[in-house]
């Protein structure tokens, strides 16, 4: 056990690795380090300068080196539009991603699995028809246009919520909905179909025919056995969520990480895409292991020598 | 009575043979359950609408979708000017609605048809060879795809469009880069299971070579997977790209996309609710026609999955 969780972890220092090697290359892919990097009205006074600062007339592997080093002590270089250490900017935006990805993911939770698990107890009726047909839509709907159409509604029309930004509560309800809304329906059927199988088992009948309180046979007997599957999905919905935040946050103005990237790329501020997809996917590699990890907790019929 | 009728019907479709004991030829098992699956008929008939629209904008757009002209910026749905009608409206630009989002359904097919053509062909032919021949190879292609999946999509893609700069070829490498995961895990687990099977040990024991064995015999019973996660991706692919576009890193303009309007009028979203609501009419209602279709073609493909869901 102790062993997996080590081997865990070094496999996700690995990923992380790879994604700065990734970076790396990418600056090199086009041919041209310099024109990636040098801002739109640069000079060739300025792109000399560049070059030189950044080394980029020495051999790949001495770059290279310098690029890690720099980056193990949280130095990525300035950022052009700002003129501050680009890791601090983004570093600055984070909590505010960190945030709308835990409101989203509490939403999915709290609204998809109720949904899901009384769409089972109502499976056919009508309830359940409208639960499932929502959820269909809410799967098909693209998150940056169920975005708009909210904004339309609730901000233009009927002017109850703010359309952008961030600070009361009240900007946290559309934001965090659309960050959340496929995964709420994916789990929304997921809930159902895993309770539908899980009533239908033995063991239910058994609880049942014991003369048990229905409540308890719900709660203590099928909701804890369709658990396992559903947990496996939050942990990967919450890094496709954290990874999605990139369109939420531009469709709301988001002062968050995703929205920084996404200026940073308007305004060719290369070191500040640099940073801030290397944290999002470091994150996200950590919520993976971690996940990974506390599954291994959850389920004891898996056996770890052969994970 | 409504109950019985559709179990009538679908043990009509299920059985081999007619009421003749004439054995029913595949095309004409698989019309009749597209005939009665409604919702598998309305996605046909929405995907097969989108790709004719597509295929024949230029015909079909009553107007230049780049032609501007910034007198009749902004104009709502049904707007007269001129003896021509503005069905949709016009955006900031004053270019004529219905045919941007007419032009816009080229972009999302290509993208979708040949992300799906491409990351489903790479995917098939990996799967194959990793199930069949197992051991190293197997163990790294599987190496290969817990790799690429452990990885944020979206934002590496981000990142590699911004510096190569944005262009169709590479929306729909990038995209099948990440997909064909998917293909080659389901079409080697298949692959395992069949290899174990009857058939082949036959074809192996009277001396079938490996490559009669993977073309003749793995190949044809591994499609029907491919072409379910196929149509059920389609609609997938066709969000992300409208998704890219969005984000300004989609095809560049002038060629009009969903996801490129939607992100003009999000900065009008206060004076023209039109740009921002039809395009995305046009994806949603095209994702639910790829889902719709993707979901039928699970039913009758594969039934297994069907008791499953």
């Amino acid at each position: 056990m102790g062993a997996f969780v080590v081997r865990r972890l070094l496999q996700a220092v690995v990923l992380i690795k790879c994604v700065l090697v990734f970076l790396f290359l990418l600056l090199h892919i086009t041919g041209d380090p310099v024109m990636v990097m040098a801002p739109e009205d640069a000079t060739e006074e300025d792109i000399k300068q560049i070059t030189i600062q950044m080394g980029f007339d020495k051999p790949l592997y001495v770059q290279y080196y310098r690029f890690f080093s720099g980056v193990i002590k949280g130095d990525w270089g300035e950022s052009y539009e700002h003129e501050e250490p680009a890791f601090g900017i983004v570093m600055e935006r984070l909590p505010a991603t960190i945030q709308l990805t835990a409101v989203a993911f509490s939403m999915s939770v709290l609204i998809g699995i109720p949904l899901g698990c009384f769409a089972a107890l109502k499976e056919n009726q009508m309830t359940d028809r409208a639960c499932m047909i929502g959820a269909v839509f809410g799967q098909a709907l693209p998150n940056f246009w169920l975005g708009l159409m909210m904004i339309l509604f609730f901000s233009v029309t009927l002017k109850i919520l703010p359309s952008y930004g961030r600070g009361t509560p009240w900007h946290f309800i559309m934001p965090a909905f659309v960050a959340s809304s496929y995964q709420m329906a994916r789990l929304a059927r997921l809930m159902r179909s895993e309770m539908l199988e899980v009533l239908r088992q033995d063991y239910i009948l058994t609880a049942r025919s014991k003369g048990l309180n229905e409540k308890i046979v719900l709660v203590r007997h099928a909701l804890k056995n369709s658990a396992i599957p559903i947990v496996t999905i939050l942990g990967i919905d919450l890094g496709i969520m954290l990874g999605g935040t990139v369109i939420v946050e531009t469709v709301f103005a988001w002062p968050g990480v995703g929205k920084l990237t996404i200026d940073a790329i308007n305004t060719s501020d290369f070191p500040v895409v640099q940073v801030a997809v290397f944290v999002l996917a470091s994150v996200f590699i950590l919520i993976n292991t971690f996940v990974d990890i506390l599954y291994t907790f959850l389920d004891p019929r898996l056996d770890f020598r052969k994970v | 009575m409504v109950s019985e009728q559709n179990s009538l019907k679908a043990s009509q479709i299920e059985s081999d043979y007619d009421q003749f004991g004439e054995e029913i030829h595949w095309t004409k098992k698989f019309l009749s359950s597209l005939w009665a699956s409604k919702s598998a008929l309305v996605g046909v008939i929405i995907l097969l609408t989108v790709i004719f629209t597509a295929v024949f904008a230029k015909f079909l757009s009553p107007m230049d979708p780049s032609e501007q002209s910034l007198l009749l910026n902004m104009k709502p749905p049904g707007f007269e000017s001129g003896g021509k009608v503005f069905w949709f409206g016009t955006d900031h630009l004053g270019r004529d609605l219905l045919s941007r989002v007419i032009y816009g359904s080229q972009v999302s097919i290509i993208v979708g048809v040949f992300s799906v053509l491409i990351s489903g062909s790479v995917g098939l032919i990996l799967g194959l060879i990793s199930g069949f021949y197992g051991g190293k190879i197997d163990y790294m292609l599987m190496r290969l795809v817990d790799f690429i999946l452990s990885f944020p999509f979206i934002l590496l893609a981000l990142a590699t469009i911004n510096v190569v700069g944005p262009s169709l070829t590479l929306i729909i490498v990038v995209i099948s880069v990440r997909m064909w995961t998917a293909y080659a895990r389901v079409v080697r687990g298949k692959v395992l299971s069949l290899k174990e099977s009857e058939f082949i040990t036959a074809a192996h024991s009277i001396g079938a070579s490996n490559w009669r064995i993977l073309l003749l015999h793995l190949l044809p019973n591994t499609l029907s997977p491919v072409i379910i996660i196929g149509s059920l991706y389609l609609g997938r692919m066709i969000v992300i790209e409208a998704g890219l576009s969005f984000l300004g890193l989609g095809v560049p303009p002038p060629r009009p996309t969903w996801g490129g309007i939607l992100s003009e009028g999000r900065n009008h979203i206060y004076l023209a609710w039109w740009i921002v609501t039809f395009p995305g009419i046009a994806i949603t209602i095209t994702v639910l026609g790829s889902n719709m279709v993707g979901d039928w073609l699970r039913n009758v493909l594969d039934p297994r999955l069907r008791a499953r869901s």
